[in-house]
């Protein structure tokens, strides 16, 4: 993307800093700012930030928000690759900013670092690194993500299998963060696309024994914005912060579809 | 400004509040209009990151009752647990696992197929003889599938949200019967507009406030919002001095290992590589209750046995449990140690020491999610549920697990309640100008007054309650966190915000989280002043023991006239007893 780049000294930027811990080394975190209220069009801004090898990345944006440019906006919460609030392209690639470390990310022989941040894509970006939101969860929502069954409920609980619990195991962790999704370039080309957090979790419920809604779900992902969209470029997989197997997941699906009834 | 009328509003979409709507839209008998708001984003609030399990005396690969989990609960919370609410806890326990099964939680599951069931600290067979099976669990993912399946549900009854709408007051209308609760008043964060939602019925879910600490497993946003919003109406709070802090946090970092390691047969070593436990409580040694066990560590430290470069941490050992159990039960726990320490604890153990975790005090509610404005009297309207509430079933501290189910029963209960009262009841006239308090509150912080920057003053804040209100506390210390938190509040009058923007100001609203996380820091501090005992959660070090003649009560803290510099009266409410005589606490 082209933009204007601005550079900020770390010094004098917003009153004095915190002290420097030991063994911290400069980085330089070039991030993706846009404001619609005063911003025409998005702009690169560089920041220098002390920071340890075991920071996250996370850190690292919370020291320019706290102390450099407290405009700086971006979502965040749990800290630690629970919550999926901060998605986001680092280094070009799809992740949360809490999961990766500094040290991750050096440049080797002593070169100085710089490490780029900008909004996940194919979302309407609100405001620096947060986005629209509402066009992925909808895509969540459309797929029936819920547990259907039909009949009287049983007393107990239901009863199954150990191997059959193990046979949704993987797309039951989705935390909902998009990485996967705006690394799809189907999604990005195609805003109508499903994308694959709405199929990771239609296989969550599709390939749980106790549902009985598999038709209904599997109907709508039958559907053009559906799962054949998917053109197995295996992004989402490498994006997913969860370690899903993605792609293998949509794969389940649309076998799921060739070979019903 | 906008308006907004409902029967049923939510504040929170956390474990508490999502059980809340789904009680109200599907378990009450008519659907009252409801909506649920939050801060965040759904699925975003940290009952995502409980990762051990829920307790519930099923009795699927043991003999077990919900009188032993009763039971359990009450010692645990080292007696000042109201026993007529843990009944109803664990009671409804069994019932509150098996409708989240329903919902579709995918529990890990028994030879059998029915849900698995693991040990945690302080659930025992038999009141003590030794650790029982009773925390139902999807791996270290419980909370993770609950806010999920919740969340999962609300979309299948199309519970409306309104997110990232911050709500920062509620609206009191004086009547002659007293204070009623007729709506709330929200930020909405994309705009910077506020809105008034008017209600037939207001719950309140809104979590922790974690983060007066440094070292936490608590997320950012766990501020403490609900109670102070709560407690600047003049509205008391209870047993704020007991503030739980986890045994095992991620040396250094604070994020939560779950107790779950420890219930799968992890142990817990000192520099030495001795089973410190073993000295400190001789039957059930690791899976003692968190308040034993994070005493325990910090003393191994403090007598020098720590281990690591600077001796300050002690080690989970989980070498032994192999890497099928850490991959298939513990798999997250697993990957945070890999991530964040470069531990690999199929090989090596891990560094821990304890981490601010949970707070057992909150909004005083009875046994059906009311709050209560004095020991005797309700807010009609008013309910709350959760962390952010204090039934109290937790006492002077909390089991492991009991959060999970805390949030289901109290959060269905709360929002039954809701839902019943705004089917009886008609919406009565809010106050007049109900907006004021939060434009107020917004622009004065917007106004350039001063040069104080947020992130200074939270960080000297975490740093002397971690200090000074950590798991021991002395009469001295207390003085000390109590001092800076005074003066840290003289400095906040002078607040810098920098973002002045309408459209998703986030600075803003850090500020004014700090303000609340200041407020409730005091409180604290001030309840641990003046409870001169140890009890569960609550250390001393000058007053080492129970002291059940003069403290065996709940506390009540109210906040006394207008402005952050306001008084804190301190008054007291008996607990509830009904078939526990208080015994010393052995394990």
């Amino acid at each position: 993307m082209t933009a204007a780049t601005v550079d900020r000294e770390t010094s004098g930027a917003r009153g004095d800093q915190p002290p420097v811990p030991d063994g911290a080394i400069t980085i330089t975190v070039k991030i993706m700012r846009f404001n619609p209220e005063v911003d025409s069009e998005p702009r690169w801004e560089s920041f220098g930030v002390p920071a340890l090898p075991t920071d996250r990345v996370l850190n690292l944006l919370h020291y320019v928000k706290w102390y450099l440019d407290g405009t700086l906006t971006f979502r965040r919460s749990c800290a630690h690759g629970i919550c999926g609030s901060d998605a986001m392209q680092i280094n070009g690639v799809n992740r949360l900013a809490c999961k990766v470390l500094v040290k991750d990310l050096m440049s080797g022989g002593g070169k100085h670092t710089t490490i780029t941040v900008a909004p996940i894509k194919g979302l309407p970006v609100h405001k620096d690194l947060l986005v629209d939101m509402e066009p992925f969860m909808e895509a969540f929502r459309a797929v029936k993500p819920f547990l259907i069954t039909y009949g009287n409920e049983p007393t107990r609980e239901r009863i199954q299998s150990a191997a059959d619990r193990e046979r949704f195991d993987d797309t039951t962790k989705c935390i909902l963060c998009a990485c996967c999704t705006t690394s799809c370039p189907v999604f990005w080309n195609e805003g109508s696309y499903f994308g694959p957090a709405a199929i990771v979790n239609a296989h969550r419920f599709i390939f749980d024994s106790r549902d009985e809604g598999s038709q209904e779900r599997l109907d709508i992902l039958n559907d053009a914005e559906g799962v054949w969209r998917c053109r197995t470029t295996f992004n989402c997989t490498d994006a997913c912060p969860r370690g899903i197997q993605v792609t293998k997941a949509i794969q389940e699906v649309k076998r799921a579809l060739l070979f019903r009834r | 400004m906008q308006f907004h009328k409902y029967d049923v509003v939510i504040v929170g979409a956390g474990g508490a509040g999502m059980r809340a709507a789904l009680a109200a839209a599907t378990e009450a008998g008519h659907a009252p209009r409801t909506a649920v708001l939050t801060k965040l984003y759904p699925t975003r609030s940290h009952t995502g990151a409980a990762q051990g399990g829920m307790c519930a005396a099923l009795a699927n690969v043991e003999e077990d009752n919900w009188e032993w989990h009763t039971f359990d609960t009450i010692k645990g919370g080292d007696y000042l647990v109201d026993q007529d609410a843990a009944e109803v806890m664990a009671k409804e326990a069994i019932d509150a696992v098996l409708d989240l099964e329903k919902m579709g939680l995918p529990f890990n599951r028994t030879p059998e197929g029915r849900i698995d069931q693991r040990r945690f600290g302080g659930h025992t067979r038999n009141h003590g003889e030794a650790a029982v099976r009773r925390a139902c669990y999807a791996a270290d993912r419980t909370g993770h599938m609950i806010l999920q399946t919740l969340y999962q549900n609300c979309v299948k009854h199309g519970i409306e949200f309104f997110n990232e709408f911050y709500v920062l007051d509620i609206c009191l209308t004086e009547t002659e019967s007293g204070p009623v609760c007729t709506g709330a008043v929200a930020y909405e964060l994309a705009t910077g507009e506020i809105h008034v939602f008017q209600a037939k019925a207001v719950v309140f879910a809104t979590g922790g406030f974690g983060k007066v600490f440094k070292t936490t497993s608590n997320a950012h946003t766990l501020t403490g919002d609900g109670m102070g919003i709560i407690f600047r109406k003049g509205l008391p709070l209870e047993d704020m001095e007991f503030y739980q802090f986890h045994p095992t946090g991620l040396a250094g970092l604070g994020i939560l290992l779950t107790e779950g390691a420890r219930g799968e047969g992890a142990i817990l070593r000192n520099a030495s590589g001795e089973r410190f436990m073993e000295r400190y409580a001789p039957t059930i040694k690791d899976l003692a209750p968190r308040d034993i066990v994070a005493r325990s560590m910090a003393l191994e430290v403090l007598e020098g046995r720590g281990a690591g470069p600077n001796k300050d941490y002690v080690l989970l050992d989980c070498t032994h449990l192999g890497a099928e159990v850490l991959e298939t039960k513990l798999p997250d726990i697993t990957e945070f140690a890999r991530t964040y320490l470069a531990v690999d604890p199929v090989t090596e153990p891990v560094p821990v020491y304890p981490t601010a975790h949970y707070a057992m005090g909150g909004i005083p509610t009875n046994i059906h999610g009311e709050v209560l404005r004095d020991n005797d009297n309700v807010i009609p309207g008013l309910y709350a549920a959760g962390e952010c509430a204090c039934v109290s079933v937790h006492g002077a501290n909390r089991l492991g697990t009991n959060s999970l189910l805390d949030i289901n029963v109290f959060g269905r209960r709360a929002g039954l309640s809701a839902a019943n009262y705004a089917a009886n009841h008609d919406l009565i006239d809010l106050p007049e100008n109900p907006a004021t308090v939060v434009q107020d509150q917004v622009s004065l912080l917007l106004s350039d007054h001063g040069r104080e920057r947020v992130a200074d003053i939270r960080t000297a804040l975490q740093a002397t309650m971690d200090a000074n209100a950590s798991v021991y506390r002395t009469e001295e210390t207390l003085k000390q966190a109590l001092h800076d938190v005074q003066a840290l509040k003289d400095r906040y009058a002078h607040i810098s915000v920098q973002d002045k923007g309408k459209r998703f100001n986030t600075d803003l609203l850090e500020a004014v989280e700090l303000g609340f996380l200041l407020e409730l820091a005091e409180i604290l501090v001030v309840g641990a002043l003046e409870r001169k005992e140890s009890r569960g959660g609550h250390a001393r070090e000058d007053y080492p023991n129970r002291d059940d003649t003069n403290y065996m009560r709940h506390s009540m803290f109210y906040k006394q006239g207008d402005g952050l510099k306001s008084e804190i009266r301190l008054d007291y409410k008996p607990v509830t007893f009904t078939r526990y005589k208080p015994m010393e606490r052995k394990y």
